[in-house]
């Protein structure tokens, strides 16, 4: 099974924000990235699937800055076997729908029988590009699997929804979003980034098309005042009830 | 005179409170432009849900009823919205950032040739277009938008936007349905709800939550029971789930919930930038901790340092004082 997997190179959850002079953006001078962390249930799933089969080829396909190759290179030295980066500008607060349309045209090329990606990028909150990329290709999508299977021909997953659990089925081939639970990724081993390292990334240019929005500013969010230590231990209990109360109203 | 087509996500058959909040925003605009609401509700039976939509906001409802969309598809259901933003030309389309919404705004972007904006906490018309508020970095900042593409399409994060009842004209239209094989090639083979009695996370307006100073899954109980005298919904923080001691499902953080309370109560919870994400846009946070210098007094309105299984029994009492329960 030849599998293309999806993946994003963001700045750690842990990261301070600076935001840069320009007003608009994230200041990247000291923050560290990482591999989007659903991409990376994504890639140990198509690791996975390629194992059980004892035969496949997982292709790495990104778009992003030249950096974004440290967290493409992660997923080699997970064990993924090629890779490829659409090259666009820094700011990677992309539209989604340019973001799908590179990685369509691109898959075009590639002819995989599945593709698998993270449900979201932890950076822009997008959660559209795994759909997107579906419905441009023609192929059903499915999304935030917490489980998946494959018969005949079909894969099959299992999700949450508001509630409760959810199954459903789709013909192959298809697009996989990958929530967290899907599987427990692997860290890469010494042999695995030692052989990284000779594993080819394919760099061409993305040729992102127009943004369908303008960001006008980027803000910290807005300061709360200081909150208030109603008191110690359980005494305190009453008096914060009825502050919840009398002064929140929110019982 | 912007034009708002809001599609309102129905489960069961009974309407979901984030579709309502979806209506009010955009009766909101409509308002502030001599504008005009269009509610799109789609599955098998739901025509009785019309007037309550008309009730806050809608002044024409289309409703797509047909037993091949009793069961949810996300290809059946985008089809037959895109078709109906084709023939209404809206100037906004609003869904839900729920599981539904999510999956189905990026759907209807691409066949109706649009971007979509997700997750927005804020959104008002400047003259010609759109512009909208959303967190990104897990709510450490905030980007101001203004949305070119046409129409403009947005996801609205649950329990942000306030339902408020101002009737819309209510005129019904019945959509024709008409559907390919291609359009039903993703089924929902089985759902399966959970009965806890309590509401759902991200549509409950108190949550009462329990990380790692819990100790184990059997201590839960402690907590459920201020939960329930509350009518509040029980949450968990990646320290609970990933130890196992709650379902994933339970989670409140960047890689679980986004939620929107009145009221938070974080108890046993340290407050790490990964919880923050998913909560911190909660009006009020309240935080019971031993340790006084746990991050999440920053973020919390109040704070009772403490053992939690001292003082979450003594806030039940009191509450249950109070409620007269």
């Amino acid at each position: 099974m030849k599998i293309v997997v999806c993946v994003k190179h963001v700045p750690d959850t842990e990261t301070k924000v600076v935001i840069a002079d320009d007003g608009k953006s994230l200041n990247p001078a000291g923050v560290k990235f990482i591999l989007n962390p659903y991409d990376e249930f994504a890639v140990e799933e198509a690791l996975r699937l390629k194992e059980a089969q004892g035969d496949g080829d997982v292709i790495v396909l990104s778009v992003g800055p030249e950096e974004a190759q440290s967290s493409i290179r992660t997923a080699l030295a997970m064990g993924a076997d090629s890779a490829i980066l659409l090259k666009a500008g820094n700011s990677a607060l992309y539209d989604g729908v340019a973001v799908a349309k590179a990685l369509a045209d691109e898959i075009g090329n590639l002819q995989p029988d599945l593709i698998l990606t993270g449900k979201m990028a932890i950076d822009d909150y997008g959660h559209q590009v795994g759909s997107m990329l579906a419905e441009l290709l023609g192929w059903p999508v499915l999304g935030t699997a917490r489980e998946l299977t494959f018969t005949d021909g079909k894969a099959t997953i299992s999700r949450d929804i508001e509630g409760g659990r959810e199954t459903v089925e789709a013909t192959m081939p298809c697009v996989v979003t990958a929530e967290k639970g899907l599987n427990d990724p692997r860290y890469p081993s010494l042999k695995g980034i030692m052989q990284a390292k000779k594993k080819t990334i394919e760099v061409k240019d993305a040729n992102l098309s127009q943004s369908g929005f303008e960001i006008l500013e980027m803000t910290y969010p807005p300061q709360k005042p200081a909150g208030r230590i109603v008191g110690e231990g359980a005494a305190a209990a009453p008096e914060l009830i009825r502050l919840l109360r009398d002064e929140a109203k929110v019982i | 005179m912007a034009k708002i087509f809001v599609f309102a996500e129905q489960r069961g058959n009974g309407l979901k409170s984030y579709a309502l909040e979806a209506v009010s925003a955009g009766r909101k605009i409509a308002d502030a432009t001599g504008g005009e609401v269009i509610a799109c509700l789609v599955g098998n039976g739901v025509s009785n849900l019309t007037g309550q939509l008309a009730k806050f906001g809608a002044d024409k409802i289309l409703v797509a009823d047909d037993s091949q969309l009793a069961a949810y598809s996300p290809a059946g259901y985008s089809t037959v919205i895109a078709d109906a933003v084709k023939t209404e030309a809206p100037d906004v389309v609003f869904f839900s950032a729920s599981a539904m919404g999510r999956e189905l705004a990026p759907l209807v972007a691409i066949k109706t040739n649009t971007s979509v904006v997700a997750d927005v906490v804020g959104a008002e018309w400047q003259g010609d277009h759109l512009q909208i508020k959303r967190p990104v970095y897990a709510g450490k900042a905030y980007l101001k938008i203004a949305v070119k593409a046409k129409p403009a399409m947005a996801t609205l994060r649950p329990n942000v936007f306030p339902a408020s009842e101002k009737a819309g004209a209510g005129q019904v239209q019945e959509l024709a349905v008409t559907l390919s094989e291609k359009d039903l090639n993703v089924k929902v083979i089985a759902t399966e709800m959970k009965s806890s009695g309590r509401p759902e996370l991200t549509e409950a307006h108190i949550i009462v939550s329990g990380g790692r100073g819990m100790g184990g899954p059997e201590n839960y109980p402690v907590i459920e029971a201020l939960a329930d005298t509350l009518g509040a919904a029980v949450g968990a923080s990646r320290a609970a789930v990933d130890a196992g001691w709650r379902p994933h499902s339970d989670q409140v953080g960047q890689t679980g919930k986004t939620v929107s309370p009145n009221l938070y109560i974080a108890c046993g919870i340290s407050g790490a930038i990964q919880h923050l994400a998913g909560m911190s846009s909660s009006k009020y946070i309240v935080a019971v901790n031993k340790d006084p210098e746990a991050p999440i007094f920053k973020v919390a309105d109040y704070g009772i340092v403490g053992d939690l299984f001292e003082v979450v029994p003594e806030m039940d009492k009191a509450a249950k004082q109070l409620l007269e329960k």
